[in-house]
This record gives C-alpha cells, sequence and structure tokens, in this order.
C-alpha cells in the first residue's frame, strides 16, 4: 500500500510540474491544484499510513493514527482553495485586461531600460 | 545612581520620538517648528548633564533590557566617559545646527522633512555611544547610514545631491555589512555580545586565530564611516548637502562613528603588530594624501571636507599607535576639531548664504563686508592651523609629540617626518581659508552683495569659536576633567591628563614651527602649485565607483533577469530545478536506514482507486488542452483524493477535500466561460522535452522520499502523543483533529481564516479593478461565442429540487458543525457545506435572483466571523488565562440528555461564518464578471413557472 501511495504522490508531483511549465494560465492553475494534492498527501503521509484507526477517541480504544498531520493538512486544504480562487481571479483579470492569457512576456518587454 | 541609570534608554529614546514633532509642528511656523525640534535635544542634554556627575566620578552607568536574550540582543545601554564625551557632542552641537539650520534653510525648503531627519540621525546616533550591546550598537549604526543617506540627498532635485547621498549609502553600508560579520566573531570568541563583557576579554580575543579576520571586518567599517584611505572619496561628494548637515553629520558626528568604534574596542583590539600596522597606517597615509587634496581645492565646502578627512586620518593615526599617551591626544583632538570645523563649516555655509558662492576664486576681500564672520572664521581656521594660544595647536603639538617618539617603517624619523609635512599642508590650507577668502582686495562682481547674517545664524558658530579660545587658553579648567575620564574609558585606566601651552624647544616645537612657516611658503607659493595640480593627471574617484557600481548594477541586472525574466516557466523551471538540485544534495548528505514498518497489504478496492488516480492524472497531461475535458479529469483526481482520505483513517480530511472539490470545480467552471475553451500547442518539442524530464525528475525524486518515509518510523517521538492524551481532558472533544484545530493550535487557525477573509477580499478588490478598467469595457462590448447551451438557463426541476434540498442542507451543515468537537466534522466543513448549499440556489435562480434575497453582505460575513473568533480568544483574557485559551463544561436540560459547551465552540462559529464569507465572496465576484458581460439579471425564480403561467392565463 506504502508503494501504492508514494507512486501516486510522484506521478501527481510529475503531472502538476509539467503543468505548471506550460505557457497558458489555466494549465498552469490545473498544475498548482495537481501540486496541492500532492504536497498535501504527502505532509498526511508523514504520519504515515493507517488504516481504520480515525483519530477520533472511543472507549476502549488504545489505537489511533497521527492525529497532527491531518490537523496541518485540513488547513492547507483551506488555504489551498483560497490560494487557487485568487490565481483564478488573476489569471481571469490579466486575460480579460489584455486578452491574453499568455504567461511569458511578449519580446519587447524582455529587457526592460535599467539604470538610474 | 539606580535611577540615573534609568535615563540612558530614554536619552536615546527621545530624538527618535521627538522626530514626529517638527513634521507636525511646520504648520505652525517655521520659529514654532525649531524650537519643538530643539526641545527634545535639549530634554536629552538635561539628562545627560544629571547623568554626567557620577560618570566624571568615575563610574559606569548601565541599564539593561531583555529583548531577544536567545540572539544575545538585549536593549543594554552604557554610558562611561568616552559616551559622554560623545554624547554630549552629538546632543550639543545637534542644538546649535538647529538653531543655524532655521537661519539657514529657505522658505521653499521643507523644513519638517529636515528637522524630523536631523532628529532620527541625532537618535541614530546617540544610540550608537549609548549601546552596551554590540548587536544594539550595529542596529544603530545602519540607522546613522540610512538617516545620513537621507540628510544628504534631502535637496532632491540636485543630482549631486542623489548622487552623493547614494555613495555615500553604499560605501558606509557596505562597510557597516563588513562590521557585521566582524562584530559577530568578535561576540562569539569573547562569548557575550555586551560590551561591558568583550572589553574585558583582550587576552582571549587577541589570542584567538580569528582576531586577524575580525580586526579587518571592523576597521572596514570604522573607515568607511570615518573616510579613511582608500574610502575616502564618498565624504566630498555628500557636501552636496544643505551647510548644516555637512557641520553636523561630516565634522562632528556621524563621520566620528568610525573614530568612537575605534576608540571603543581600543582596550580589547589595540596594541598588537597588526593594529598598529593596520591602523596607524592608513591614518597617517589619510592625513598627508587629504591635506594635500584640501590644498588645491576652490569649493569651501570640499576645502573643509578634504580637511576633515585629513583631521580624521590623524586621530585614526593616534588611536593606532596604540599607546595610552596617543589615546588621550586623540581623545582630546576629537573634542577641538568638533569645535573648529564645526564652526568653519558654519561660516562657509554663511559665505555661501550671502554671497552666493563658495567658489575661492569669485571670493575674496570679505573682511570689511563681513567683519563677525571673518573673525569667527580666522578663530577657527587658525585653531586648525595649530596656532597658539588655539585648542587646535596644543592637540596637534601633543600628536607631533607623540608622533616623534614612534619607528615607523625606514629610519626613525619617517613617521615624524610625514606627520610635519601633513600639519605643513593643514597650515597651508588654513591660511589659504582665511587669506582667499577675507584677505586681498575687495572686488566687485560677487554674485551677491555679502553681509553679515543676522544674529541666529552666526551665534552657533560664534559659540564655538569662544569653545575654540577658551580651551586653548585654559585647557585643563575646561577640557581637562572630560578628556581625562574620556581617555581613562578609552584606555580602561587613569591617565595622567596635563595639557600646557608651552612644552619648551622639544622637538614637536620645532616640527610645529616648519609646517607653520612652511605652509607660510607653501601659500606664497599656491598660484603656480594650482597649475601643476590641475596639470598633472590623477585617478578620480567618482569614475571609478560610477564604473565599479554600473558594472554591479549589470551583473545583478544580468543574474535576476537570467533567473527570473518576468515569464512564469522559466521562474517556474529555476525554481523547481534548484529545488530538486537542493534535495538531491540533502539525500546526498545523509545514509538511509533499513525499512523498520512493515508494508501494508494492497487490497483490491484502494488499488482500484489508485489506478483510477493515475489514469486521470496521465489522461489530464495529455488532454489538458482541450479545458473542459481537463477539469473533468481534475474532479476525478480530487474525488481519489478524497477517497484515499477516508482510507487513511482521515475523516475530517475527506470531507473537507470533498467539499473544497466542489467549490474549487465551480469556481473553475465559472471562470472557464471567460477563458479561451482550448489551448493553443505554442511550445516546442525541444521545451517539451526538457519539461517532461524536469516533470519526471520531481515525480520521482518526491516518489521516493514518500515510500522511504513511508517505510520508516519516526526518528524522534513526535508530539502527537500528547495531542491524544490531553485532547479529551483539557480541549473536551473526542475527535482529536478537531481540539488540535480550534484549542490546541487555535492561532494557527485564528490566523489562517484571516488569510482566507484577506484572500476573498483580494478576489473582489481584483475584481473590482479589472472591471474598471479595460477589462470592464471588454466585457460589456463581449460577443459571446455561439456555443450549445441548454434551452432554459434556470430550469423547473432544478429550481424546484434545490428549494426543497436547502433546508436538508443547511441541516446537515449545522449537524457536522455541532458534531465537530466530538465527531468527524467542525467550522470548516460546515462552512463549505453551508456555501455549497446557498451555491445550488445560485445555479438554479441565478445570482442575481439569490443576492436580492441575501440580508447580510459576504463582506460582513467574513468580518463577523474573525471578529467572534477574536472576541472568544480574548474572552480568555478575563478569566486571567493566555489568548485563545480554551474552556468547557456541561449543561444538562432535564428532557435532554447531557449537553457540552466549549468556548471552542464559539471560536468554531468564526471559522464556520469567515469560510462561509470568503468562498461566497469569491463567487459573488466572478458573477458580477458575468453581468457586466450582459448576461441578463432574472427577476423570476425561474425560466418557465407553471404557476405564473397559468396566473397569467386567467
Amino acid at each position: 500500500m506504502e508503494l501504492l501511495m508514494a507512486s501516486a504522490i510522484g506521478v501527481m508531483t510529475a503531472a502538476g510540474l509539467y503543468l505548471v511549465l506550460r505557457l497558458r494560465t489555466f494549465p498552469v492553475i490545473l498544475g498548482l491544484a495537481l501540486l496541492t494534492y500532492a504536497v498535501n498527501f504527502f505532509l498526511f503521509a508523514s504520519g504515515r499510513l493507517v488504516v481504520n484507526a480515525p483519530p477520533v477517541l472511543r472507549d476502549g480504544v488504545e489505537r489511533y493514527t497521527d492525529p497532527l498531520p491531518q490537523a496541518l493538512v485540513l488547513t492547507a486544504i483551506v488555504i489551498s482553495f483560497g490560494m487557487t480562487a485568487v490565481v483564478v481571479m488573476m489569471a481571469l483579470g490579466a486575460y480579460l485586461s489584455s486578452r491574453d492569457d499568455d504567461v511569458s512576456l511578449p519580446p519587447e518587454d524582455e529587457s526592460p531600460e535599467g539604470g538610474a | 545612581m539606580e535611577t540615573v541609570a534609568g535615563f540612558l534608554p530614554i536619552i536615546a529614546a527621545l530624538p527618535f520620538l521627538g522626530a514626529l514633532l517638527p513634521g507636525l509642528m511646520i504648520q505652525a511656523g517655521r520659529n514654532t517648528c525649531a524650537a519643538f525640534t530643539a526641545a527634545p535635544t535639549i530634554l536629552a542634554i538635561t539628562l545627560l548633564l544629571i547623568c554626567a556627575p557620577a560618570v566624571m566620578r568615575g563610574e559606569v552607568l548601565t541599564f539593561g533590557l531583555d529583548w531577544l536574550p536567545s540572539l544575545c540582543l538585549n536593549v543594554n545601554f552604557m554610558l562611561d566617559g568616552l559616551g559622554l564625551l560623545f554624547a554630549g557632542l552629538i546632543l550639543g552641537i545637534g542644538l546649535l545646527i538647529i538653531l543655524y539650520a532655521r537661519f539657514y534653510l529657505s522658505r521653499e525648503d521643507p523644513m519638517g522633512q529636515f528637522y524630523t531627519y536631523l532628529l532620527l540621525f541625532q537618535g541614530a546616533m546617540v544610540g550608537i555611544v549609548l549601546s552596551d550591546n554590540i548587536l544594539l550598537l550595529l542596529i544603530f549604526w545602519e540607522l546613522t547610514s540610512l538617516s545620513s543617506f537621507l540628510l544628504i540627498g534631502y535637496w532632491k532635485h540636485l543630482p549631486e545631491g542623489r548622487q552623493g547621498a547614494r555613495m555615500a549609502l553604499t560605501v558606509t553600508g557596505l562597510g557597516g555589512l563588513a562590521m557585521i560579520a566582524g562584530m559577530l566573531i568578535l561576540g562569539q570568541i569573547a562569548g557575550s555580545h555586551d560590551l561591558s563583557v568583550i572589553l574585558t576579554q583582550k587576552e582571549a580575543i587577541q589570542a584567538s586565530p580569528m582576531y586577524l579576520p575580525a580586526l579587518i571586518l571592523i576597521l572596514l567599517g570604522c573607515f568607511t564611516k570615518s573616510a579613511q584611505f582608500p574610502f575616502h572619496f564618498w565624504l566630498p561628494h555628500a557636501m552636496a548637502a544643505p551647510t548644516p548637515v555637512s557641520a553636523y553629520l561630516h565634522s562632528a558626528t556621524m563621520v566620528k562613528a568610525g573614530l568612537f568604534l575605534m576608540a571603543r574596542m581600543w582596550p580589547v583590539l589595540a596594541g598588537t603588530p597588526e593594529w598598529f600596522w593596520i591602523v596607524a597606517s592608513t591614518g597617517l597615509i589619510t592625513m598627508v594624501m587629504a591635506a594635500k587634496i584640501a590644498l588645491f581645492k576652490d569649493d569651501l565646502k570640499a576645502l573643509l571636507a578634504f580637511s576633515t578627512v585629513s583631521h580624521l586620518g590623524l586621530i585614526t593615526m593616534l588611536l593606532g599607535l596604540g599607546t595610552r599617551a596617543a589615546a588621550v591626544v586623540a581623545v582630546f583632538h576629537i573634542i577641538n576639531h568638533a569645535t573648529f570645523k564645526a564652526a568653519l563649516f558654519m561660516t562657509a555655509g554663511i559665505i555661501d548664504h550671502e554671497a552666493h558662492s563658495r567658489d575661492i576664486k569669485r571670493l575674496g576681500g570679505l573682511r570689511h563686508l563681513m567683519p563677525i564672520t571673518f573673525t569667527i572664521a580666522t578663530i577657527a581656521a587658525l585653531s586648525m592651523a595649530g596656532i597658539p594660544p588655539l585648542n587646535g595647536y596644543l592637540s596637534k603639538e601633543m600628536m607631533l609629540a607623540e608622533v616623534a617618539e614612534t619607528h615607523w617603517i625606514g629610519p626613525a624619523w619617517t613617521m615624524g617626518a610625514l606627520a610635519t609635512l601633513g600639519a605643513l599642508f593643514s597650515v597651508a590650507y588654513s591660511f589659504r581659508y582665511i587669506a582667499h577668502v577675507f584677505l586681498g582686495r575687495e572686488r566687485s562682481d560677487y554674485p551677491a552683495r555679502p553681509h553679515d547674517p543676522g544674529f541666529g545664524m552666526w551665534a552657533a558658530p560664534g559659540i564655538l569659536a569662544l569653545l575654540v579660545v577658551l580651551i586653548g587658553i585654559m585647557p585643563m579648567t575646561f577640557a581637562g576633567d572630560l578628556v581625562r575620564v574620556t581617555a581613562g574609558a578609552v584606555t580602561q585606566s587613569d591617565p595622567h591628563v596635563k595639557i600646557y601651552l608651552w612644552h619648551g624647544f622639544v622637538p614637536a616645537f620645532w616640527m610645529s614651527v616648519i609646517a607653520v612657516l612652511g605652509g607660510a611658503v607653501l601659500l606664497w607659493l599656491h598660484a603656480p602649485m594650482a597649475r601643476l595640480w590641475e596639470a598633472t593627471p590623477r585617478p578620480e574617484a567618482k569614475a571609478m565607483f560610477d564604473a565599479l557600481t554600473s558594472a554591479a548594477t549589470r551583473g545583478a541586472t544580468a543574474l535576476t533577469d537570467g533567473l527570473h525574466n518576468g515569464a512564469l516557466m522559466r521562474n517556474a523551471a529555476v525554481f523547481s530545478v534548484t529545488v530538486l538540485v537542493a534535495g538531491w544534495l540533502a539525500w546526498q548528505g545523509g545514509t538511509v536506514q533499513p525499512p523498520t514498518r512493515a508494508a501494508l497489504p494492497v487490497t483490491p478496492v484502494p488499488a482500484m482507486g489508485w489506478l483510477l488516480l493515475v489514469v486521470a492524472t496521465g489522461l489530464l497531461v495529455v488532454y489538458h488542452r482541450a479545458r473542459f475535458t481537463a477539469l473533468v479529469l481534475i474532479g476525478v483526481v480530487g474525488l481519489m483524493v478524497s477517497l484515499g482520505f477516508v482510507y487513511f483513517s482521515a475523516p475530517d480530511l475527506a470531507m473537507t477535500q470533498i467539499s473544497v472539490e466542489v467549490v474549487t470545480i465551480i469556481l473553475l467552471l465559472l471562470a472557464l466561460n471567460f477563458l479561451p475553451r482550448e489551448t493553443p500547442v505554442e511550445s516546442t518539442p525541444g521545451r517539451r522535452a526538457r519539461d517532461t524530464i524536469i516533470a519526471l525528475a520531481g515525480g520521482v525524486a518526491v516518489a521516493g522520499l514518500s515510500y522511504a518515509i513511508l517505510l520508516r518510523d519516526f526518528a524522534q517521538e513526535s508530539i502527537s502523543a500528547f495531542h491524544l492524551a490531553n485532547s479529551y481532558k483539557g480541549g473536551g472533544g473526542t475527535n482529536v483533529v478537531n481540539v488540535i484545530l480550534v484549542d490546541f493550535r487555535g492561532y494557527d487557525t485564528y490566523g489562517e481564516i484571516i488569510v482566507l477573509g484577506i484572500a476573498a477580499l483580494v478576489i473582489f478588490a481584483l475584481t473590482e479593478a479589472v472591471l474598471r478598467g479595460p477589462g470592464g469595457r471588454w466585457l460589456a462590448n463581449w460577443d459571446r461565442p455561439e456555443l450549445p447551451e441548454a434551452g432554459d438557463r434556470h430550469p423547473l426541476m432544478m429550481v424546484v429540487a434545490t428549494r426543497v434540498m436547502m433546508p436538508i442542507s443547511l441541516m446537515v451543515g449545522a449537524y457536522i458543525f455541532l458534531r465537530g468537537h466530538n465527531e468527524p466534522g467542525g467550522g470548516f466543513i460546515a462552512g463549505l457545506i453551508v456555501a455549497i448549499a446557498f451555491l445550488m440556489q445560485y445555479m438554479a435562480s441565478g445570482y442575481a435572483w439569490a443576492e436580492a434575497r441575501q440580508r447580510v453582505t459576504n463582506h460582513a460575513t467574513i468580518g463577523i466571523g474573525v471578529l467572534i473568533a477574536t472576541v472568544t480568544g480574548l474572552g480568555a483574557w478575563l478569566a486571567g488565562r493566555p489568548f485563545l485559551t480554551s474552556d468547557y463544561g456541561y449543561l444538562h436540560f432535564p428532557p435532554i440528555e447531557e449537553f457540552e459547551w466549549a468556548t471552542a465552540m464559539a471560536f468554531d462559529v468564526g471559522v464556520f461564518l469567515t469560510v462561509l464569507g470568503a468562498v461566497m465572496l469569491a463567487l459573488q465576484s466572478l458573477s458580477s464578471m458575468a453581468r457586466r458581460a450582459g448576461e441578463t439579471v432574472n427577476i423570476e425564480p425561474m425560466d418557465i413557472d407553471p404557476t405564473r403561467d397559468s396566473e397569467e392565463g386567467r
């Protein structure tokens, strides 16, 4: 099972990285979302994988999974939602303002004038 | 004594606090403004004078306050003789400068700003000389660089002012950086960052192998600040500043900060051959070279600037000699130089102010036109030349006596000869200041009709000139004790101080005579020599500095552009590769232990989920250009991630993930409404191959790391056991994850909901900005592409279904919320669920329809949420406990079961409301875009309404 988890994290990371390196806003947003999944999974997995032992206290139950990574990942999920929403709006605003969703600079902007 | 020492931080803080006043008081007129600037200075002087008697008795006042003890950074102040002298100079001359500047600045100059900068600078300087902690001292040190930058560049319209300010900041700032390193090394060696401890560690410090690096680094800071060769070039360029600044910073205070530090560190750093060779040689070279340059400068302030450099060199050399007697002379000359040089700068300012020129070639014969200025300038200049019975003579004579006994390089008399040469140049330029400006024939072509200024302007230099005479005639009365106490602090001993005018026909006397006569001859020969000087090429410091800085700027620009040229993919690629390389290096640095955990067996259902996830991710990469397809696929991935959380015992995470998933997908769908539906093929195959390699490397690395972690136990015991054990006892809840969120780590959650609220507000603000700009205009005229759409936008079935579901969803939300403390659920999840319940209404009947029925705005919901969380947290204060400490108990209503209450519940309400408001605000923003694009606003809840139709039919 550990192998499945690790490979899932790896596949999502690879796909996320590839999409983040694309030239348009939308794939970049998708890539970020995938990276978010991967990172959240990774953080969660740092508590090691435990089946059927949710961290909800029960009488007579001694074995619980690690609650701390879960609490951290829960906030991470919500924050990454906020981040995704902001990035989406930035992409949208950029597209509406310039009719272009390219994330690279047009050639004439590439070397801004330096100097005092 | 305890109470007196308590004044020290107040003395240091007064100028900073006072810096607020001038800006406010300038509205009340220039006199009031100057008075309010002087007030904190006068108050600080008064407090200093109260402290003075104890210091003069030989006590060292200290005041300590912990700031960041873990970093050895404490607010420790100390006042000994050295600090007293410098603080007195800084505040006393500061007061005179405030008076002088009141009359110097013209009506057009923003005076409030000037005085604010001046007080900031004054505070930083006082901070340096009172600091006991060297890290605190460094902070003040950097503050002087910054505030002097503001002061030098005060006349922003002058390019020379801006360039001079930049050069001064660059040079002194770089020196300051070097000094930080030096001070840290010193602190490491001494085992403390407090001067009072460091100063007792002479043997340990000088025996340390790090002594030389620390010495060089600290001296770099001192030499740049005190304009010692080869860093002297910034000071003349800083003369573009208004004259009060030059008089204050560049004669009396800031340039002496380097000297102060050398004197401060003298007990531990001095006395070694390294110290002697570096410091004394630098001082000697600076003294002679700068004096020679000063002679050929026609600008009065440039002449004074180079003469200042020369005199600073003299004092540096004296400190470098490393003997107690030389240190006494150094201290005495610091006092004398401050008096006569500040007076000279002020007279130069007066001449500039009244004659509208400070070019010596255009002046001359001013003695009858400006008799008062002439008198003051002559006294000060003669003192600078070292003519008895003025104070400059005393210290110069003593300096020559010290130098005559010192063996430098070559024959025994080298140092004495060079020092005499420096003194000779000094006499020449001092005489020139008198002869070429005031003596000679009166001219008819002055740029303005020169006359003496009003009393207010010559009062300050007049007082200083009086001091020059008084110290010269009665040195023991006016300066003896101060020199003794100060030199005592510098040398950590009780030196024998005896200053008198007549020493007999000793070598120093003859050296002095040679200097005066030679100087007079040199002035007589000035015209032909100046022609020779003009004809000889010499290195131009400014050109070299400019070339160096522009080369550095070009290099930095090239590096930055190479890494980050504004294109996201380059930045992202550089970042990914850097992280990968860093991870690889870290991996190389450790050893891999054998696995300690047994792998869980693979069961069919999770394997199916894994397959779905991997296939969906793969398809997503392949089909990412078709954006709707990609959105569906990422939904699948998100769903599988949620299921993964379910399987691995994380019900809270699963619920959060799935509700976030819904909201995110809806958000992206709405956004896609405005974006192109397809991603064009742009990148070259080469680039795609490069990206694939980066992506695969990243994926393999992360997978490998995860696998390695998953098969091994914790290297150290984690703190999770504490949370499991105390969740119920301390937090009153059985859902440990929720208790961690709202109780153990409540402060994190508190910060997080604030961030979420801010993110929502950013979205709102972004939308508003876009809609007001060209984006909004374009939307209003947008021709929507013809796409196959459903027949009615608000179908009957959906409206009815969502209306029925609304109360159910709300109840589910309430249920999830209430059980959150003990079962999976809580404010985060409930907020998302309720948001989805509202969302369904919007989807069914349109945003406008739903918004019209919304009583509380989303902004308010966010605000109320954060407010409730804050009030809950503050409530703990009423019980005398720290912020966000929770409490809980049980209520019993007879017919119902026992009911638990917890303050964490109220906190969770805040979380709930913030999440709800944030999600709704994001959607509202998107919908306002749609409305701008001409989306029709529906008044009716649905397009086809049977009841309405039947009513119309009737």
